[in-house]
């Protein structure tokens, strides 16, 4: 059995889905950012996939999609920096990282 | 790439990245995402994109995930393991879980153009570097400018969050 595009699109779904499961179920906004980057790296995945499976006349992959990959891999790095920023002035003024403890805008 | 290793390599990153969620210790989940990285740059490697591998464990496995440890190891985090589980919250994240993997499957099934095997590419060496290179600075050359203007956003914005004081 040879490898098919679908075969990385079934696992790049599943990287996804394992992400999006840590999002939902996690109350530690650590573990969260963390799945969200479970996530983004899904989408990189099968955008390489397709990358690869749509060459083109001169026998090259389609490198369109790499360089989107290197934008969002430059995004979510810079938005890492932020984001933890983020938490440690959280945890300054709150001394929690557990979202069910942030509240002050739930009505 | 062999569809062995292509398994091996998917199952490690699928295995490790599950284990991101299952674990309680937030060290022991971000050094499972070190190790899905690494089995994702190799998927990435197995792709024909090297650049890209090399891009993964350079500033994902490197940098994000340094940043990352460093912070777990900042703040005081052992409070978390002996909270209690929320049990509406696992019920609604497996039927989530369940309905999306049931949706992935129904959608593959149905999508005969990704049926066909690799197409082969050119003989002889490929410069990736380059031709990611070529295509990033001429065709999309205005939004690298916008990332780099993004970046130095971040930056400053990260210096200013973590002032004691803001004013």
């Amino acid at each position: 059995m040879s490898l098919t595009l679908n075969h990385y699109l079934l696992v790049s779904g599943l990287l996804f889905t394992i992400g999006f499961a840590g999002v939902v179920l996690r109350r530690n906004i650590i573990t969260i950012f963390m799945c969200l980057e479970l996530m983004l790296n899904a989408a990189n995945l099968s955008l390489v996939a397709f990358s690869r499976f749509n060459v083109g006349e001169n026998g090259l992959p389609n490198y369109n999609a790499q360089v989107l990959v290197f934008f969002i891999i430059t995004v979510a790095a810079a938005e890492v920096a932020v984001g933890l920023a983020i938490i440690v002035a959280l945890y300054r003024a709150r001394q929690t990282t557990h979202v069910e403890d942030i509240n002050s805008l739930k009505f | 790439m062999s569809p062995i290793l292509f398994w091996v390599f998917a199952l490690m990153m699928l295995i490790f990245g599950a284990s991101v969620v299952i674990n309680r210790n937030p060290v022991a989940s971000a050094l499972s995402l070190v190790v899905s990285f690494l089995g994702l740059a190799a998927l990435f490697v197995s792709l024909d994109a090297f650049f890209i591998g090399v891009i993964q464990v350079l500033v994902y496995a490197g940098a994000v995930m340094v940043l990352f440890l460093f912070i777990i190891m900042l703040l005081d985090l052992k409070a978390e393991e002996r909270r209690k589980l929320n049990l509406a919250a696992i019920a609604g994240g497996g039927l989530v879980t369940v309905a999306f993997v049931a949706q992935l499957w129904l959608v593959l099934e149905r999508f005969p153009l990704g049926e066909k095997a690799f197409p082969p590419l050119r003989s002889g060496p490929i410069d990736d570097v380059r031709e990611v290179g070529t295509t990033l600075f001429s065709t999309h050359n205005l939004p690298f400018q916008v990332v780099a203007v993004l970046i130095l956003v971040a930056t400053i914005g990260v210096v200013i969050l973590s002032k004691r004081e803001l004013k």
